[in-house]
């Protein structure tokens, strides 16, 4: 069973449609039962770092989540909050993996809206997904290059939009919405060993 | 590299489409999922639905459409039309909407606007901005072009940024139907005023039309309907053409 934590933050629906498109059913879910005897953990995210930390210590997911022994996926903020700080609203993150998020410069438009092509992939999440395909983003604050960074893009400059460290998997863009490339590496995610 | 997106528009009514499509492959051309369908396929960036019925159901019956593009579609999509409240938001994001676009309810209460981006980020918040250019000076119109407001477009755009959109969508009433080209030299402006992605919307006709609006208006994204609907232009060859010209496209090899 996939579960997707459920903490009131996005778009969960096409995430839990896309899954089903590839056979494989989910729950949505905030108990830490259900959670931790999940094969695999989707951790979504959107709006304010701020808001959604406060939620998950209202559910006090901010606990269980670091703890996790099985493949989670952090998507979009859900990959920012596994960082340890945001400079949005100055906010502490999960700390799972060293490094700040940060806003992108107003030399570019803010946020970045759409498909931009990803690079320097590494890794299991990308097997058979070719370096220059485009994912679709849609985010204001970003995680720079770090030791864990598995893929990087170019939005003002490189910066991170996947990480890897341990168990545990993040992607900046949405693979529910991106297209065939998306849901191939969904289904890496999904084939990943235990 | 960032892309240019290309969105087409259906426009929708009672969970239909509203003008004629002539697409050669569907089997129910007023079926607004199996158009979505086709459109992801032929690499379109993104969907804009717009509902423009008018019935006490018209609330269950959007949102209903919009659970079953979610199920169909894996390409993102914002739906607009008569969105008033945080409770009509709510429904359609719930049910699979990436974005929602909101028009004249922003303009009769901004604070909608504050109130969208705060409960629900930025990110999804569109302001819909339809604007027509009388004595030099762009004004902003509601209830579909129908209705003149004292607002300056670039000031309303201005505005609209500060409360917390993340997008805008301007469509020139000036052009809108024309099939001469987008308003590019106030999209061009738009984009010195404001730092937010700007959609062009109205006066599609051609290809060069596009080239025209990402080179010279600037333009984040090109909204068009009838230009696709009625397959007058092939979006994966408007793509080639547009990679030709050098701007930046989505172009996946299968």
């Amino acid at each position: 069973m996939i579960a997707i934590i459920d903490y009131g933050a996005g778009n969960t629906k096409s995430l839990q449609f896309a899954l089903e498109r590839l056979g494989v059913s989910s729950l949505l879910t905030s108990n830490e039962r259900e959670i931790r005897s999940a094969d695999k953990v989707i951790f979504p995210g959107q709006g304010a770092a701020g808001s959604a930390m406060k939620k998950l210590h209202h559910y006090g997911l901010d606990k269980l989540i670091p703890n996790l022994k099985q493949p989670v996926l952090g998507i979009c903020l859900g990959m920012q909050l596994l960082c340890e700080h945001s400079e949005e609203g100055d906010v502490k993150g999960l700390g799972i993996i060293k490094g700040t998020v940060k806003r992108f410069s107003n030399q570019v438009k803010v946020p970045q809206m759409g498909w931009n092509s990803i690079h320097d992939l590494k890794g299991p999440l990308f097997e058979g997904i070719s370096s220059n395909s485009y994912m679709y983003l849609v985010h204001s604050f970003y995680v720079p290059q770090l030791e864990e960074t598995v893929a990087t893009s170019n939005y003002n400059g490189e910066y991170s939009v996947a990480l890897q460290k341990d168990n545990f998997y993040g992607v900046q863009f949405h693979p529910e919405k991106s297209s065939r490339k998306g849901q191939l590496l969904l289904r890496n995610f999904l084939n990943l060993s235990q | 590299m960032l892309t240019k997106r290309i969105i087409p528009c259906l426009d929708i009514k009672d969970g239909r489409t509203v003008k004629g499509v002539n697409f050669v492959d569907l089997r129910d051309a007023g079926d607004p999922v199996e158009l979505a369908t086709q459109y992801a396929l032929e690499q379109a960036d993104e969907l804009v639905f717009l509902d423009i019925s008018a019935t006490e159901q018209k609330r269950k019956t959007l949102a209903d459409l919009v659970l079953r593009v979610a199920a169909a579609i894996d390409i993102p999509f914002t739906v607009g039309g008569g969105i008033s409240s945080i409770a009509d938001v709510e429904v359609l994001l719930k049910n699979g909407a990436d974005k929602v676009s909101i028009n004249s309810a922003a303009v009769k209460n901004p604070d909608l606007i504050n109130e969208l981006a705060l409960q629900f980020g930025s990110q999804c918040v569109v302001v819909a901005i339809d604007a027509k250019q009388i004595e030099n000076q762009w004004k902003v119109h509601l209830v579909g072009g129908k209705v003149p407001t004292e607002l300056d477009l670039f000031e309303w755009a201005k505005e609209v940024e500060s409360r917390g959109a993340g997008e805008i969508l301007f469509t020139s009433m000036n052009h809108d139907g024309t099939k001469q080209g987008f308003a590019n030299h106030a999209l061009a402006q738009l984009s010195e005023t404001i730092n937010i992605p700007i959609i062009a919307s109205g006066g599609a006709g051609n290809v060069s039309h596009f080239i025209d609006t990402f080179k010279e208006g600037k333009a984040d994204a090109a909204l068009a309907a009838s230009v696709f609907h009625f397959g007058e232009i092939s979006i994966p060859e408007l793509k080639n053409e547009l990679k030709q010209q050098q701007i930046a496209v989505r172009i996946e090899t299968l």
